[in-house]
């Protein structure tokens, strides 16, 4: 899926400016705890989260996520979206809640994990 | 024909979850101009940043050395925090000591040690209680460790 195909399946605010719409997003894992997504995610290219500090960038950074989805109306600050901007990382903000959000990404073809 | 060797130091701020991954970062960006495989460039940089976060919640903070060479990344981080009293334990996935706080930053699973041992081709950790932990990690650019 393209990011502004995920926005719209969740009826998400996309927050940075510079991504690349052409990314073809085909897998998402979804975890408050950044160290098991360091520790269990594999390929996957979308992280959903109800977290909110910078080191969820950051994560997303080392794991090579290119699109983070906050849920539950979460908004990330200034400083986040400046750094997701500078690595090229898109982030998304959604009223729904994590099983929702996922919920609504996994029924439009989004995988639990695969090669991007 | 001998390449050059490139060097660089960080300083990891302690309990600075703003700062934290800077260094981490960077490295990335260096791998990555240098044309490195990108599932080295992932491996190494997974092994740090788990590697610089310890250092940052549970070592108040510390140094970070890295060296590339044509055939390797070697980062070392040491803190001069409170040691890890049983390495044997805190190395098993789901041991940590990390308080609440912690964890409602995303952090204390108990899983970056071994996540790291993953990771990197060659893990060493040097930790003394009271005197603080060194963490040298190496990654092979030809290696084919797999994730
Ligand atoms: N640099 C360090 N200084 C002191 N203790 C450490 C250090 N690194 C790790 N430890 C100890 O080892 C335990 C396990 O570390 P590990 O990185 O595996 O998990 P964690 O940091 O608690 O959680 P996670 O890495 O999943 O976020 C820690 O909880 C801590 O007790
Ligand atoms: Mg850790």
């Amino acid at each position: 899926m393209k990011i502004s195909e995920i926005a719209q399946a969740i009826n998400g605010e996309i927050l940075t400016k510079n991504h690349d719409n052409e990314l073809d997003i085909k897998s998402a894992c979804s975890a408050d705890l950044m160290s098991d997504v360091m520790a269990f995610s594999k390929e996957n290219a979308m992280l959903l989260t109800g977290l909110i500090n910078p080191q969820v960038v950051r994560t997303a950074e080392m794991m090579d996520m290119k699109v983070i989805v906050f849920v539950r109306g979460k908004k990330p600050t200034e400083s986040m979206i400046e750094l997701a901007e500078e690595k090229g990382i898109a982030l998304i903000a959604t009223e729904y809640p994590l099983f929702e959000a996922s919920g609504r990404l996994y029924e439009k073809g989004i995988q639990g994990s695969g090669e991007n | 024909m001998k390449k050059a060797v490139i060097v660089r130091d960080y300083t990891i701020p302690a309990n600075d979850f703003t700062i934290a991954g800077e260094a981490s970062s960077n490295v990335r960006k260096i791998l990555t101009q240098l044309g490195v495989s990108p599932n080295v460039v992932k491996r190494a940089s997974i092994a740090m940043y788990e590697a610089e976060i310890n250092a940052v919640i549970h070592g108040k903070g510390g140094n970070a050395h890295v060296e590339i060479d044509e055939n390797k990344i070697y980062i070392v981080i040491s803190d001069e925090g409170p040691g890890i009293a049983d390495l044997e334990l805190a190395m098993q996935e789901g041991y940590s000591t990390a308080p609440d706080s912690i964890r409602e930053m995303g952090f204390g699973a108990g899983m970056g040690l071994s996540n790291m041992k993953k990771h990197a081709d060659i893990l060493d950790i040097d930790t003394e209680v009271n005197r603080g932990t060194t963490v040298h990690i190496t990654v092979y650019f030809n290696s084919d460790k797999k994730i």
